[in-house]
């Protein structure tokens, strides 16, 4: 029966990505891609990848969403019609899928057991977390723990993506296209949206903190609870416009966040150093080791949070203020 | 505790932790200065890892504490150690250059940012050379791509934003085929961590996926590394970034692509996939062929002396890959060698543009007439760049020519044409060199916009350093030699 | 049913190329970006299908279930790293199209080369 779902699930992925591609007007599109996040975000669930469908849920399909939504206020959403015949597009696209298939015949089926990921690496982590982490989420404990350094670059990512768009939109612009737009008042003239999202705002924020510090035990973590508490501060923005949301919460907290939570990470990391042992050795941060690696994972945690919430927070704000800057 | 143990760790460390401080610090000639003091200590790290390796030393961190294949590891070898050397090398020229050049190209209130993302290209750049595991690869390579993008984007000329667009696309097709490979191998092998996944790669016994991930792998980073005719977005992109900037990632940038591409094909792939020695010769050669023949050409008719310096490029790219598709020792070794070579010498001709445009912001060829006149020290740099770009006798330029051509030499008949393939290249060289050379020096200043001075004293003197460089490794090629040779027995001593 | 457990390589592949064949035939640079996101979701997919076994849960230990079947959790770690870099890729992006925008006055392709041919 979930395969036969699956199998449902996957073609309308397909149908979708044509939709997206045929869409002429851009916002379509982009809705489009929203939806096609979301049953991707489905997907993942069935195949029993819950963390990931968490945060394909808030970030692919929210975030990203509110990013390119800022991004077409400020450009056109319509294309003009295509015309270019894809010659050189056909046969790269064509070849890439022949590889692709070809290879697919000696991949492991689907849920097998005896595939080579099940059988090397992955069963001592399943065996060791328990004795050596002892939190009952696994991914948890590879993403804090076992593989912390790339999640220490991941938050190097965002944070880069964040300094890159503050330094791209602190351009001055060119002189013809300046204006002084008034400062947006945000949805606080319609009645209906700003009741309903002052409502649901504190329990956006209150889900987030949820998932941060429920990560250990359940789906969650820092990355999802940062783009769920980002989000709901987004939400305030748009019903009460931009002044308002700046002055409530000014550009400089957000840095500070942002470049706080980053530190905190490589910082934790040096104190494993400090303590006599390797970067990122949370055992040696507590006489016990198992305690150490539930103060690291802990603290790491918080850190990836506060980073991905004001870097995301920053981005979204660069775009929203570039119409009157 | 001992410092040296940790070293391996400090190279992205010690950066990583900088960027937040720049990006908190709004004063721009504090952010400089952290960001140069960073650089160079990381240049510090290299060199001492470098001794290290020198004395037979080998570099391995398990991150966390976790052993591999289950935590990730950092291995800092012969080739990472030059990588390192080039990376930190040129970031710190380029950094102590950037105090004046910058000035006049991004306004001084947005310089806190532009620092905190050169020091994020860094701690990429230096993280892909030292980790061993497939994925981190991928995270480091993700965190200098972003931070060369908006680097790139600084300069003030607005075609320069098209041409950014078009190497993020390219950059993130490039590395998301790298991500598709390594999830191909990873599902035959069930690891990230090279070696352990060079080991049971033997045993896998369908190899479609297997070649698919080969396949992915090598053009992804192919595209990464601007591999003719995977090219297509490196002139705009060099030509349009702030001089510094492009001084900084052409010295760098695309090397690190090829040295992830030489790991990866030589470690895990050599040995395990049937007669991939010949796969890899025959993909790599021919497109190494045309780009040193095609690249050159281009560079011969540019009017841009960025652009002629950046085609230049494509074709330097070709002599690395043609040393690396005759799968020898010896070719190996050219290959690395030039890989340092051609950093000094394209790092110090970017260099010296940037002096140049200090006073000729426009840096067209035609502009040029009789500028050697009011600007010695700057032309007198870039000759001898581009002598060590053309490769005589007495810059580094020659001594991985030199190494290339033996190596070609030992293939018989079809060596020495290919041999004739570098010397049509190299006189091309002549060529476009000569052209620089012949309107500055030759021609009657016709600009009424012409120069009046030099530039100024620090970015001259740290030209001369890089141009002084291409001098002393010439003359005393020991070092890089030494590390590019047990390079190349490395990757060549995982074939029996 | 046993051709079944490929489908999802197969919708992996073709989504795939739906996303670079948007990436490479658009005009519009803000479309470009948008099969972009779907061409590195289709990634996504090839990672999480891997993950999963027969019978299997999310990897979340749970006292007092004896034998369990935990699905992989690594392919999820390393898809947790790759969905943030793209939405960063994404959001720089949209960005350098902002600023084309304003020093252009057009995001399509061939609009912004006929403009600097014009110089």
């Amino acid at each position: 029966m979930t395969i036969l779902f699956a199998v449902f699930l996957l073609s309308l992925l397909v149908i979708i990505a044509v939709a997206i591609i045929r869409a002429e007007n851009l916002f379509v599109a982009l809705m489009l891609t929203t939806i096609f996040s979301l049953l991707m975000a489905t997907n993942f669930f069935i195949l029993d990848a819950a963390d990931v469908a968490l945060t394909e849920a808030a970030i692919g399909a929210g975030i990203t969403t509110v990013i390119f939504l800022g991004a077409l206020a400020l450009t056109s959403e319509h294309e003009k019609p295509f015309v270019a015949v894809p010659w050189l597009a056909l046969p790269v696209v064509a070849v890439t899928a022949a590889l692709l298939i070809f290879a697919s015949f000696d991949n492991p089926r689907l849920g097998d057991p005896e595939a080579p990921i099940h059988q090397h690496v992955v069963p001592w982590y399943l065996e060791q977390t328990p004795k050596l982490v002892d939190i009952p989420n696994v991914v948890t404990a590879i993403l804090g723990s076992f593989r912390a350094f790339d999640t220490l670059g991941e938050v190097f990512v965002i944070f880069a993506a964040c300094i890159g768009v503050l330094f791209l939109l602190s351009a001055r612009k060119p002189s013809e296209t300046r204006c002084t737009a008034p400062a947006s008042v945000g949805l606080s003239q319609h009645l209906i949206p700003k009741v309903a999202g002052r409502f649901i705002l504190p329990f956006i924020i209150l889900f987030g903190f949820y998932v941060q510090f429920h990560g250990d035990f359940g789906p969650g973590g820092g990355f999802q609870a940062g783009a769920i508490v980002a989000t709901g501060l987004i939400l305030f923005a748009l019903l009460e416009g931009e002044e308002r949301a700046l002055r409530a919460f000014p550009r400089w907290i957000m840095m500070a966040m942002a470049a706080g939570g980053a530190l905190l990470y490589a910082l934790v990391g040096v104190a494993g150093i400090a303590m006599g042992g390797k970067f990122l050795d949370y055992s040696v941060l507590s006489s016990d080791p198992i305690a150490g690696q539930h103060l690291g994972i802990l603290l790491i945690e918080a850190g990836v949070g506060i980073t991905v919430c004001g870097s995301l927070l920053l981005i979204f704000h660069a775009f929203a203020a570039r119409e009157s800057f | 505790m001992n410092l040296n143990e940790h070293l391996a760790a400090l190279q992205i460390v010690v950066p990583l932790l900088a960027v937040p401080l720049i990006a908190l610090l709004q004063l721009r000639r504090m952010a400089w200065l952290v960001a140069t003091l960073t650089s160079l200590m990381a240049f510090a790290i290299a060199v001492a890892m470098t001794v290290g390796v020198l004395n037979g030393q080998d570099y391995q961190y398990f991150m966390g504490n976790w052993q591999p294949p289950y935590g990730i590891e950092l291995r800092v070898d012969a080739l990472s150690a030059l990588l390192l050397l080039v990376i930190t090398a040129a970031s710190s020229a380029a950094l102590l250059a950037s105090y004046h050049s910058l000035d006049t190209q991004i306004e001084p209130r947005r310089h806190a940012l532009f620092y905190a993302a050169w020091i994020l290209a860094l701690a990429g750049l230096s993280g892909i050379a030292v980790t061993a595991d497939a994925f981190n690869v991928f995270v480091f390579m993700e965190i200098s791509s972003l931070a060369s993008y908006v680097l790139m984007a600084g300069g003030p000329d607005r075609r320069g934003l098209p041409a950014v667009f078009k190497y993020l696309i390219l950059g993130t097709i490039g590395a998301t085929f790298y991500l598709i490979g390594v999830g191909l191998i990873y599902m035959m092998t069930g690891t990230l961590n090279l070696e352990d996944m060079a080991q049971r790669v033997t045993q896998v016994a369908d190899q479609k996926p297997v070649l698919a991930a080969a396949g992915f792998i090598t053009v992804g980073l192919a595209l990464k590394a601007a591999m003719f005719p995977l090219h297509l977005w490196l002139p705009n992109a060099y030509t349009y970034a702030p001089h510094v900037v492009t001084a900084f990632l052409a010295a760098c940038a695309t090397k690190v692509s090829l040295y992830v591409l030489l790991r990866f094909d030589f470690l895990v792939f050599q040995d395990n996939l049937v007669s991939h020695p010949l796969r890899f010769a025959s993909l790599l050669m021919p497109m190494a062929i045309f780009a040193i023949l095609i690249a050159s050409a281009v560079a011969m008719f540019e009017k841009n002396i960025k652009r002629l310096l950046a085609w230049s490029s494509v074709a330097q790219i070709g002599y690395i890959t043609l040393g690396a598709s005759l799968v020898t020792v010896s070719g190996l070794t050219a290959s690395v060698l030039h890989i340092f070579n051609h950093a000094l010498a394209k790092g110090s001709l970017f260099l010296a543009v940037a002096c140049l445009a200090m006073r000729l912001p426009g840096l067209q060829l035609r502009d040029l007439a009789g500028c050697a006149r009011s600007m010695p020290w700057t032309f007198a740099a870039l000759v001898l760049g581009g002598l060590s770009l053309i490769g005589v006798p007495g810059t580094a330029g020659f001594i991985s020519k030199w190494y290339l051509i033996s190596a070609l030499l030992t293939l018989g008949a079809a060596g020495v044409a290919l041999v004739a393939v570098i010397v049509i290249g190299s006189l091309m060289a002549v060529v476009y060199i000569w052209r620089i050379v012949e309107q500055a020096y030759f021609q009657a200043p016709s600009n009424p916009a012409a120069p009046a001075a030099e530039a100024p004293l620090t970015l001259l003197v740290v030209t001369w350093v890089a141009v002084l460089a291409n001098v002393y490794f010439g003359l005393q090629p020991a070092l890089p030699l030494a590390l590019s040779s047990s390079a190349a027995a490395a990757l060549m001593g995982a074939t029996p | 049913m046993e051709l079944l457990g490929y489908y999802n390589y197969w919708v992996f592949a073709v989504v795939l190329c739906l996303g670079l064949y948007t990436v490479i035939t658009r005009n519009n640079l803000i479309k470009k970006l948008l099969g972009l996101s779907i061409f590195q979701s289709a990634v996504f997919l090839l990672y999480i299908t891997m993950d999963k076994v027969d019978g299997g849960t999310a990897p979340i230990i749970q006292k007092g279930v004896s034998d369990p079947i935990f699905s992989n959790p690594l392919p999820q770690v390393l898809i947790l790293t790759a969905i943030v870099v793209g939405v960063s890729t994404t959001a720089l992006g949209l960005a350098i199209v902002v600023r084309i925008k304003e020093s252009y006055g057009s995001i399509e392709e061939d609009d912004i080369l006929a403009r600097d041919s014009e110089l």
